[in-house]
């Protein structure tokens, strides 16, 4: 499990999957979710199977989540802001090319 | 429209950071755009953030060192697009998204400093939450104070040392570091050690980070020749071979790492002249001696021009700058010479301990190279080595073949994950060399975004582009 050199109090929360994830306000999503000991968030669009965040820099795209109705969202690249409601992401990622 | 800037960057490392002061210095307009919310780049990642003397104890002086630069990129003068992705670019103009909406800006000149990433590490399992790289365990520690306290580090190269020692410098010293260089490397790098001394300070840092990992107790299996990563819903053990022995251990966190590859899609997708490196078992664009690439309005610097490291991004970055201003005719030839000529010399220097290092940590072919037919290639679309090594018999010459069988390269990531290995396994497959099978043809735009984004963005106010 990951554990906090940083020992700040956490001043906000989010949900992910429906659970409430204590975090810091504007603090990284895909850290916060990561530290809550949740490791798949999302499943592949051809076999379901579960992924997570792999490179935490932009170019893996295993981090995908729905932020606040929005799909497609990296959540290595998002930020948390008290009350956002993230949901994993099932499957396809409708994504424009 | 209003009046174009004379440099757009991409990219605020030490190369793109480096780059905008330089501009600014001969008197350029220049605006530097970052998906990342703070300068820094991969190296210096949130450097600005929380300096404490705690995380200067882990991440080391190499860290810091950026802090100068990015004063000096914050006094420049330069406007800093934070948070803004760039999806594609064109001569004269880049087309960008940021939290608050989309947008086209005009430039006059490009810098391409969008830095590396690391290389594909196609293993059987690597798919498995709970699997990352080694970059993204530093990325957790730098920026969010984060330490795994059950990881066990597998591969090869100066990266993985550094994040495993910095693991012990917080007190959480790896369970186990699996290195998978080949034994036969050092004996090959020994002709390059005499002029990689004349860059000594990385070889003695080198020594330094693995006498960190003895001195924290950390077990080390050196030599190994297979690695398999175990779990049906997320990561539960390793296992490896070495001495042709296997041995297995129980962990829930990997973090893999075999060297970093430059971030090509950009650069490709414009068509820019690469070259494939043999040593580094990368691509990299074709640049004359003043970093300007195939497409003469654009410079590339920094780890997007070929693996250099930090320093030699920053000089890079400089002396693109420089050409540019001299292209432009802020200063002419003779001006760029003159302070361009000791810049050149320090890359020079700073480049000598490569051909070493490069040797030594040359990742071996059976990990560039999955060996089992069920091992997963392309992540996004769950291509497998066996569907590949399918097509190649079936006459697929070449990355682009493979990607319209097998849609192989078309996720969402755009082929970052897997073009590097698709180009080696098809070389190894077929026999051909690597320069000859080629990489996916790239377009724009370079990251996925909506039909929506692409329209709010054409050029002159939607008048038409
Ligand atoms: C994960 C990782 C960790 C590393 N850690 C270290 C380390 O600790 N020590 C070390 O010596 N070297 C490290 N390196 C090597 C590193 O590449 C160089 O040291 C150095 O950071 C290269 O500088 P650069 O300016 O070329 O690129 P970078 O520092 O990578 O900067 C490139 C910047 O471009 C931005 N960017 C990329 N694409 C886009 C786009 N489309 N739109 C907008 N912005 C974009 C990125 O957000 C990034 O900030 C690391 C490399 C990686 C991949
Ligand atoms: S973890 Fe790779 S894109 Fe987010």
């Amino acid at each position: 499990m990951f554990q906090r050199l940083d020992l700040r109090e956490f001043d906000t929360s989010f949900t992910f999957a429906g659970r409430a994830i204590p975090a810091r306000e504007g603090e990284n999503l895909a850290a916060a979710i990561l530290r809550a000991d949740i490791k798949a968030f999302r499943s592949t669009p051809r076999s379901g199977a579960p992924r997570g965040p792999y490179c935490m820099m932009g170019v893996c795209f295993e981090c995908l989540v729905t932020v606040d109705g929005e799909p497609n969202r990296q959540a290595c690249l998002e930020t948390v802001h008290g009350g956002m409601v993230v949901e994993p992401q099932a499957g396809a990622a409708e994504i424009n090319r | 429209m209003t009046a174009p800037f004379d440099v757009a960057i991409i990219g605020a490392g030490p190369a793109g950071m480096a780059a905008a002061v330089m501009a600014r210095k001969q008197g350029l307009s220049c605006v530097v755009f970052d998906e990342a919310g703070r300068p820094g780049g991969q190296i210096y990642r949130a450097v600005t953030e929380r300096p404490e003397r705690d995380r200067q104890d882990i991440l080391g002086p190499d860290y810091y060192a950026g802090l100068d630069l990015v004063e000096a990129f914050q006094r420049s003068g330069a406007e800093h697009r934070a948070g803004t992705m760039v999806w594609s670019i064109a001569e004269g103009e880049i087309h960008w998204r940021s939290r608050s909406g989309s947008g086209v800006t005009f430039a006059r000149r490009i810098v391409a400093a969008a830095g590396a990433m690391e290389r594909p590490f196609p293993l059987r399992g690597w798919t498995l939450p709970g699997v990352m790289t080694a970059g993204a365990a530093q990325i957790l520690l730098k920026s969010a104070g984060l330490v795994e306290d059950d990881i066990v580090f597998v591969g090869c190269g100066p990266l993985l040392y550094l994040v495993a020692a910095q693991y012990c410098r917080a007190g959480h010293p790896p369970r186990l570091v699996i290195e998978t260089t080949p034994r036969r490397n050092l004996g090959a790098a020994l002709p390059h050690l005499p002029r990689a001394l004349l860059a000594a300070r990385y070889l003695f840092k080198g020594l330094g980070l693995i006498r960190e990992l003895r001195a924290a107790g950390v077990r080390i299996e050196r030599g190994v020749e297979q690695v398999e990563l175990e779990g049906e819903d997320a990561i539960r053990g390793v296992r490896w071979r070495s001495g042709g022995r296997w041995q297995r251990a129980d962990t829930g966190r990997v973090a893999l790492h075999q060297g970093v590859v430059p971030n090509v899609n950009l650069a490709m997708a414009l068509r820019c002249r690469h070259l494939w490196d043999e040593r580094q078992r990368c691509w990299r664009p074709a640049l004359d001696e003043w970093n300007r690439s195939s497409q003469p309005w654009l410079w590339i610097a920094g780890d997007e021009a070929g693996i250099a490291g930090a320093v030699s991004a920053r000089l890079s970055g400089a002396i693109a700058a420089l050409d540019i201003a001299r292209d432009l005719g802020a200063i002419d030839e003779r001006e760029r010479n003159r302070a361009g000529t000791p810049l050149r010399a320090a890359l020079g220097r700073d480049r000598a301990v490569r051909p070493f290092l490069e040797t030594l940590y040359r990742p071996s072919d059976v990990f560039v190279v999955p060996q089992a037919d069920d091992v997963i290639i392309c992540r996004c679309e769950e291509v497998t080595r066996g569907e590949i090594a399918r097509v190649v018999k079936e006459g697929a010459a070449g990355p682009n073949q493979a990607k319209g069988f097998l849609r192989c390269g078309m996720g969402p990531c755009q082929g970052r994950m897997c073009g590097h290995t698709v180009t080696e396994t098809m070389s190894a497959l077929s026999g051909k060399g690597q320069e000859e099978i080629g990489y996916f043809r790239q377009r724009m735009p370079i990251k996925p975004i909506t039909t929506g984004e692409i329209a709010a963005s054409a050029p002159f106010d939607g008048a038409g582009a």
